[in-house]
């Protein structure tokens, strides 16, 4: 065990924990804006997982993903944003 | 052998620094998510922590690896989050305004109802807010375009 591969397995699970609390927002979020933003915070949280990820395993290939999916994120935040701007007017 | 610094290590450890930072950031972005008493305050709080963190993160990662093509795609990527990061957190907090999110009490808005009393936007607030309705007032102000139109 290295002092890298323990400080990616803490963060790791910081990471997970960060989840969790997004995921209590995310239920009892009074309003819909506020589930978009842990939406929002959801998809930053996974791609700090899939970097460890990618460090914890030396594969240097899932660098890709966590680029598509930064872009997917912010289109799945704007969509949802038109959508209540849309259904509200 | 005393001299001689071992270089795989000093980069295992600057990788752990900076990763460590950036967990820790989105740990108190997430905290107050759960924590802050207001939609408006909850939003500051996670778009300016998760782009630090992840940032972080990402130049942790870079530097582990240590290749050019690597660091670029890390560039990459933080460039396309700090860049959609603040405009996905403007869209959302404009269609919170609209839609009349509740302020906390303890905020200063006496700018923004100047701002709203001067532009004459004040509506009525519609606590239904699933349905579409037709404001009467601007159906008044537009007099009879509506009838040629459909005509």
């Amino acid at each position: 065990m290295s002092i890298l591969h323990v400080t990616l397995i803490i963060s790791m699970i910081m990471l997970s924990i960060c989840l969790l609390l997004n995921a209590i927002r995310f239920a009892i979020g009074p309003t819909l804006p506020d589930r978009i933003t842990a939406f929002d915070l959801f998809v930053a949280n996974i791609i700090g997982i899939i970097i460890i990820y990618t460090e914890l395993t030396d594969n240097e290939d899932f660098i890709d993903v966590a680029m598509v999916l930064s872009l997917f994120g912010f289109l799945g935040s704007i969509s949802f944003a038109y959508y209540i701007m849309k259904i509200t007017k | 052998m005393a001299g001689t610094i071992d270089w795989v290590l000093v980069k295992e450890i600057i990788s752990c620094v900076f990763i460590l930072t950036g967990v820790i950031f989105m740990l108190i972005a997430s905290i107050g998510l759960l924590r802050f008493p207001d939609f408006y305050i909850r939003m500051s709080a996670i778009t300016k922590g998760a782009t630090l963190g992840l940032g972080l993160i990402l130049l942790g990662m870079g530097v582990y690896f240590n290749q050019p093509g690597v660091m670029l795609k890390v560039l990459a990527i933080i460039g396309f989050t700090s860049i959609t990061a603040p405009v996905a957190a403007h869209v959302i907090g404009r269609t919170a305004v609209q839609n009349r999110i509740s302020f906390w009490p303890k905020t200063n808005l006496k700018e923004f109802e100047d701002y709203i009393t001067k532009e004459h936007l004040e509506q009525p607030i519609n606590h239904d807010k699933y349905t579409e309705d037709i404001k009467e007032d601007i159906r008044m102000e537009m007099g009879g375009g509506d009838d040629a139109d459909n005509g």
